[in-house]
């Protein structure tokens, strides 16, 4: 204690100097500099559901990127000849691995007639897969004059309860398929049957009433009802099991394969019944399996929803890049000069604003889509208005950035107009500017399916889809077939969802005042 | 007095705004091809004879003259590729006590209910009974209103058939049978409104709730429910309740999206249906339309503005 008193009285031969040689240097930093940036970009990682919402956007975007490369070229080709598609549609989803489980594995319950129930039967003899891969229950119902009706309640493989298609081919078509029937032994081309005796019902080859009902034998098997007369030069050895050509082709009751029409000089024509799924991998060369199954036109909803994803995207940022132009530099003047400049230039985006958008949509469409096509006109239609709130965005940061000290400081130094906007006040505003460039992205998305949904912009075409046109084509068979809207609806909502999720996590990222807040 | 002045440039300049909107689109429907061919009738003298005695084939500011002329009497011509013949004024004014019905329903329950959630929530802040209302007005906000419509009427009509798929217009808009058939429009235009409403309550209300106000509050001995009644709400309410006066004046114009799925003949299921006339547009109806629109939209704005200065005498806006 009493060395610490005696202060005053130190002896001189106590003082060492401390550094002899010059001067004393802070010691440099170890731990890195955090910018701005890099700050903000931690903070947003501390929130969970923001950065669970950014990769869920990843997938989304990866699917959008990806999906098209992935499914089948020559089925995505064949949407321009449609028609070859149509005896595909409807198809339930399908995962190849989930097969026989149930779920996902392109089969649907429905409770179906009698009738039905036994062209499933014989369809499974026919085509030899089977069509029903469970029979849950069985019921009678009485109609109001008392005639009972038996009812089952099964699930229905899709892709294999499919009509049997009826078509008419030339020699040359029908060859081509003689020869692929030999090489892969699948029963594309069906014996020709009766059933036009019947229903019309191209699926039906038994003996059957007039109302399309099976007449069953003694043993409760159906009775095979196909033509055994006519010429159908059938060539390949890849026949029906029932068939009396299979052990002896030329028999003379052997079924005949198809009905050859005109004469030998004009070219042969055959009209046949195919097999749909063999058919199928004939036409495209694979097996049918669609992951999201295929919707009324019979278009593979896993493309087109990759197809119209991307061009969401594609749109989403091409607007959002044209408005952050635009608006900041709209913005930038009008905050940085004020005054009159300020008053008009507001003006100015205060009328344009106030024009609805569906208003401008519409105007511009039927001005533009006939000059520069449907695309341009509809992005002219979102960078019209859209910029405008990014501009106001930029002219508030303008308006509190511009009398401070560090302007006038660069002012003084002689900066440019120019250069204090750009390279002093500018980035000060990043943060915000970032953040509404993002959150422009889902309402782009919003504002395009919508107006898509209501037809007022008509993007669906063969090669072209939108997730809008695509819901209001699911709409119409919502009963009968709800995965055709299930996957637009569920993107859709994913999206949203999580762009809203992210873009809220990176403005509070952005906004320092938060900083510590949250701990 | 300086607040009437406020009132008075604010509805000036929204009149001047709206005046440029409407000579702008105009002009642009007017540049559009309206040829002979696509006007109803057969008899093309007679179909030119009209055209020219309505003006048509005169210069486009003219024809401006006229068409406001005629708009301040309420005559907006006749359709003439949709509704055919029929004026369009008068169509326009059947159709609107649907969208009104409908909004008036929608709201009348959805905000109350938003409010009520969103108190709830910011009392709650941050248990788990928070959590649950923040994370479904998140997902509500965010999934397009079609999303929910089509669930809405999935369910409803098509699994539990507790309604039918069109609405029943039988007896009219003000009517029991109109509003029990558009149940599940009305369902799936209030999840919108009432995420809405309790987002933005919870924000407003958790904001004051840690303000100093309470704090002086709770000192001088208010219970923490007296203060948060007296003092928070009545403060909170402040942004919140002309978001309320503005959904009240965008009854009106109703969602076309909604009106579109559900088949509720408004003025949106108008719009499109005057959109998607063939063989070309309806041009009558879409500026009788685009007018009420851009009116609506720019009444709801002034009428916001105007009440906040009412409301809460800190923030006249405009007044020096």
């Amino acid at each position: 204690m009493e060395n610490k008193t005696d202060i005053m009285n130190i002896p001189a031969d106590q003082f060492v100097i401390a550094d002899k040689e010059g001067y004393i240097h802070d010691v440099k930093l170890e731990t890195k500099p955090v910018g701005y940036f890099r700050d903000a970009f931690r903070r947003f990682k501390k929130n969970k559901s923001s950065v669970v919402a950014a990769i869920i956007i990843i997938i989304l975007v990866l699917f959008a990127i990806i999906g098209p490369f992935l499914v089948h070229g020559n089925y995505h080709d064949a949407y321009v000849s449609s028609t070859a598609l149509v005896n595909y549609k409807y198809l339930i989803p399908k995962v190849s691995f989930l097969e026989g489980t149930g779920i996902w594995d392109g089969t649907k319950t429905e409770e179906i007639s009698d009738n039905k129930y036994n062209m499933y039967r014989a369809m499974e003899i026919e085509l030899g897969y089977p069509a029903m891969t469970d029979i849950l229950s069985e019921r009678v119902q009485k109609d109001v004059f008392g005639k009972e009706t038996k009812l089952y309640k099964v699930r229905t493989d899709s892709y294999h309860s499919q009509t049997i298609i009826t078509m008419t081919l030339t020699s040359q078509m029908y060859q081509d398929i003689l020869k692929w029937q030999d090489e892969t032994g699948l029963q594309v081309i069906l014996p020709r049957s009766n059933s036009q005796g019947y229903d019309l019902n191209p699926s039906c080859w038994f003996v059957a009433d007039k109302k399309g009902n099976a007449k069953l034998d003694a043993n409760g098997n159906f009775v095979p009802d196909y033509f055994t007369t006519g010429e159908d030069d059938y060539t390949s050895s890849v026949r029906l099991d029932s068939d009396p050509g299979k052990t002896d082709p030329n028999a003379a009751n052997r079924y005949r394969y198809a009905q050859r029409t005109g004469t030998a000089e004009t070219g042969y024509n055959y009209v046949v019944r195919l097999h749909p799924f063999n058919y199928f991998q004939y036409m495209f060369g694979f097996e049918p399996c669609f992951i999201f199954g295929t919707d009324g036109s019979g278009y593979d909803i896993f493309d087109r929803l990759s197809n119209g994803a991307r061009f969401s995207f594609l749109l989403a940022i091409v607007v959002s890049a044209i408005n952050l132009t635009i608006g900041a530099i709209y913005g930038a003047i009008e905050g940085y000069y004020g005054g009159a400049v300020d008053m008009i230039m507001e003006r100015i985006s205060d009328i344009l604003s106030g024009v609805p958008f569906t208003v401008v949509t519409v105007l511009f469409s039927l001005h533009l889509s006939s000059k520069v096509g449907i695309v341009p006109s509809l992005l002219f239609a979102f960078v019209m208005t859209g910029w405008i709130g990014m501009a106001s965005n930029v002219r508030m940061q303008f308006y509190r950035f511009k009398n401070q000290e560090y302007v006038l400081s660069a002012r003084t130094l002689g900066a440019s107009d120019l250069r204090i906007m750009f390279k002093h006040i500018f980035p000060n505003s990043l943060g915000t500017i970032i953040t509404s460039c993002v959150l422009v992205i889902p309402g782009v998305i919003f504002s395009e399916t919508s107006l898509t949904y209501l037809g007022i912009v008509n993007l669906g075409s063969a090669r072209l889809s939108s997730i809008g046109s695509m819901l209001s084509a699911g709409q119409g068979c919502m009963t009968t077939a709800p995965h055709v809207i299930l996957f637009p609806a569920v993107f859709i909502a994913l999206l949203e969802i999580s762009f809203n999720l992210f873009g809220n996590g990176l403005r509070d990222a952005f906004n320092p005042s938060l900083r510590g807040s949250e701990d | 007095m300086y607040l009437f002045k406020y009132i008075m440039k604010r509805i000036g300049l929204m009149l001047m705004t709206f005046f440029v909107i409407v000579t702008m689109c105009f002009i642009l429907v007017k540049l559009l091809p309206n040829t002979p061919a696509a006007q109803f009738g057969k008899d093309m003298a007679l179909i030119l004879k009209r055209r020219e005695l309505l003006g048509y084939d005169l210069p486009i500011l003219q024809q401006y003259g006229r068409f406001l002329k005629y708009a301040f009497k309420g005559n907006f011509g006749i359709g003439e590729t949709y509704k055919l013949g029929n004026e369009v004024w008068t169509v326009f004014k059947n159709r609107l006590p649907y969208t009104m019905c409908l909004n008036l329903v929608t709201i009348s329950f959805s905000i109350p209910l938003g409010l009520l959630l969103g108190i709830f929530a910011a009392l709650k802040k941050n248990k788990w009974e928070d959590h649950v209302i923040s994370t479904g007005v998140m997902i509500f906000v965010s999934v397009p209103s079609f999303v929910y419509a089509f669930l809405v009427q999935y369910i409803l009509y098509f699994k539990l058939g507790w309604s039918s798929a069109t609405v029943d217009v039988s007896a009219g808009a003000w009517s029991w049978t109109f509003v029990k058939s558009a149940i599940p429009a009305v369902i799936s235009m209030s999840f919108g409104t009432i995420a809405g409403f309790a987002r933005y309550t919870r924000a407003e209300l958790t904001e004051v709730l840690t303000s100093e106000i309470m704090l002086l509050a709770r000192t001088k001995g208010l219970t923490r429910s007296q203060a948060t009644f007296r003092h928070a709400l009545r403060n909170s309410m402040v942004p919140i309740f002309p978001m309320i006066l503005g959904e009240f004046i965008s009854i009106m114009s109703g969602s076309l999206i909604i009106e579109q799925i559900f088949t509720i003949p408004g003025v949106g299921e108008l719009y499109i249906g005057s959109i998607q006339a063939q063989p070309a547009p309806d041009y009558n109806f879409f500026m009788l339309l685009t007018i009420f629109y851009t009116f609506i939209g720019l009444a709801a704005g002034i009428v916001i503005d105007i009440s906040y200065g009412i409301i809460d005498p800190r923030i006249r806006m405009g007044a020096k």
